[in-house]
C-alpha cells in the first residue's frame, strides 16, 4: 500500500476507534438515564425517587387486575420476579394490556409504595405466532 | 490481476455502463420480489395470537429498518474509501446513501408509530431505540445538508466522509439498546444464535422481504449513483454521448 494511502487509513480507523470510546464511555456515565423505565426492584429497594415523574416497567400480576364497577379506576400489580410494586390508574387501557404481560407505567411513587400513574403503554414481547401455535402451546403447557 | 475491478471503477463510463446491466435484472427483480412479498405478508401469513392483523406491518417495518442500518455501513465505507483512495465513484456513492437512508428511516420511524399506536398504546415513546433512530435520521440528513453547505466540494467530501464515520458509533447501539437498556421497544425476534421467536409461517415472508428491501436499495443507490456521474461529467465526450442516445 501506497506510504500516503496508509497513512490516512491509519486516520480513518483511528476517527472510528476513538469516537465509538467516547460515546461508549459516555452512555456508560448515562446508563442510568438512558432506561425508559424503573423495573419493580429497584422501587422495592428504594432506588427510584418517591413524588418524581418516572416510568415502571414489569410483568402484570396474573389476578392483580380489579377494575372498578363504577369507574375507569384500576389497580394492579407489577413485578420483575425480585420486586412488586402496587399500581393504581384511571382511564383507559391499551388492548394488549392483560394479566401476565409486559407493561410500562409513566407516573408517580407516593410515600406508600404505590405507583400512581397518568399513563399506561402495554409492552409487547418479541414473540410472534398464529393464534393456533399459541393454543397448541398453551394446552401442551396445561398437560404437564 | 486482483486490482483490475477496483481500478476499472476508477473509470466512470466502464461503471455507467456495468451498473445498467446490474440493472436490467436488479430492477425487475427487486419490484418483483416486493410486490409478493407483500401479498404473501398481507393475504397468506396467519394473524398473531396477540396482535391480530396489525403486526402485518412487520413485513413493511423490519426490511426498512434493518437496511436502514446496513444502509449507514454502504454510507461510511464509501466515505472511507474515498477519503483513502479518492476514489469519485465511492464519493458519490456516498452522497447518494444520504438521502435513501433518511427516507428508509423516516420509513422506519413512520411505520413504527402507525404499528405503535394500537399496540403499545401510544405513537412515540423516548426510549434508546426510537431516539438512537432519530439519531440516525439526523445523521443521514446531517451528511446531505453538510455536503450541500461547502462551495468547496473536494472539502465538502471530505468532511461529509468523517461525518459518516463518526456516526458508524450509532449502529451497533441502535442494534444493541433493546439489550443493553430498558426500553419499550421490543427485543429482535430474529435472532442470528438460537432459535428465532418468530413462528416460520411468519418468519419466511419476512426473510423474503428483507432480501426484497436490500435488492430495492441496491436499485436506488445505482440510479442514483448514474444520475450523479452524469451530471458531474456532464461535459465529456461520453456523457454527451449517453445522453444523445436516451434522446
Amino acid at each position: 500500500m501506497h506510504p500516503k494511502r496508509k497513512k490516512r487509513l491509519i486516520v480513518v480507523l483511528a476517527v472510528v476507534v476513538l469516537s465509538s470510546a467516547g460515546v461508549g464511555l459516555v452512555s456508560y456515565g448515562l446508563r442510568g438515564n438512558i432506561n425508559l423505565f424503573y423495573p419493580p426492584a429497584d422501587v422495592v429497594a428504594g432506588k427510584a425517587p418517591v413524588g418524581q415523574s418516572i416510568r415502571l416497567g414489569g410483568m402484570v400480576v396474573e389476578g392483580s387486575i380489579q377494575r372498578s364497577d363504577t369507574s375507569l379506576d384500576v389497580r394492579f400489580e407489577v413485578t420483575d420476579y425480585a420486586g412488586t410494586v402496587p399500581v393504581k390508574y384511571s382511564g383507559i387501557l391499551p388492548d394488549l394490556f392483560d394479566e401476565g404481560q409486559g407493561v410500562v407505567a409513566a407516573g408517580q411513587l407516593d410515600g406508600e409504595g404505590v405507583f400512581l400513574a397518568h399513563e399506561v403503554l402495554a409492552k409487547h414481547d418479541e414473540n410472534y405466532m398464529p393464534p393456533e401455535v399459541a393454543e397448541a402451546l398453551e394446552a401442551a403447557g396445561k398437560k404437564q | 490481476m486482483a486490482w483490475t475491478w477496483f481500478h476499472r471503477l476508477g473509470s466512470s463510463p466502464w461503471v455507467y455502463r456495468f451498473s445498467g446491466t446490474l440493472l436490467r435484472f436488479l430492477l425487475p427483480l427487486a419490484i418483483a420480489m416486493i410486490v409478493l412479498g407483500c401479498i404473501w405478508g398481507i393475504a397468506f401469513t396467519p394473524p398473531d395470537f396477540r396482535q391480530g392483523n396489525s403486526y402485518r406491518i412487520i413485513y413493511i417495518h423490519v426490511p426498512v429498518s434493518v437496511v436502514s442500518l446496513a444502509g449507514y455501513y454502504v454510507m461510511a465505507v464509501a466515505g472511507a474509501v474515498s477519503l483513502i483512495w479518492r476514489l469519485k465513484v465511492a464519493d458519490m456513492a456516498m452522497r447518494v446513501a444520504a438521502p435513501i437512508g433518511a427516507v428508509l428511516t423516516f420509513l422506519a420511524l413512520l411505520t413504527g408509530a402507525v404499528w405503535g399506536k394500537p399496540t403499545w398504546g401510544t405513537f412515540w415513546v423516548w426510549d434508546a431505540r426510537i431516539t438512537s433512530m432519530v439519531v440516525l435520521l439526523f445523521l443521514y440528513l446531517g451528511v446531505f445538508a453538510l455536503y450541500e453547505a461547502f462551495d468547496n466540494k473536494t472539502l465538502a467530501s471530505k468532511a461529509c466522509a468523517i461525518l459518516s464515520l463518526v456516526g458508524t458509533v450509532n449502529i451497533p447501539i441502535i442494534y444493541k439498546s433493546v439489550d443493553w437498556w430498558y426500553s419499550l421497544h421490543q427485543p429482535a425476534s430474529i435472532k442470528f444464535t438460537g432459535e428465532s421467536t418468530i413462528d416460520p409461517s411468519m418468519l419466511y415472508p419476512l426473510l423474503w422481504m428483507i432480501v426484497a428491501v436490500y435488492l430495492l436499495y441496491a436499485c436506488l443507490l445505482l440510479l442514483g449513483l448514474r444520475v450523479t456521474l452524469l451530471e458531474s461529467e456532464a461535459k465529456t465526450a461520453w456523457a454527451r454521448k449517453v445522453v444523445m442516445e436516451v434522446k
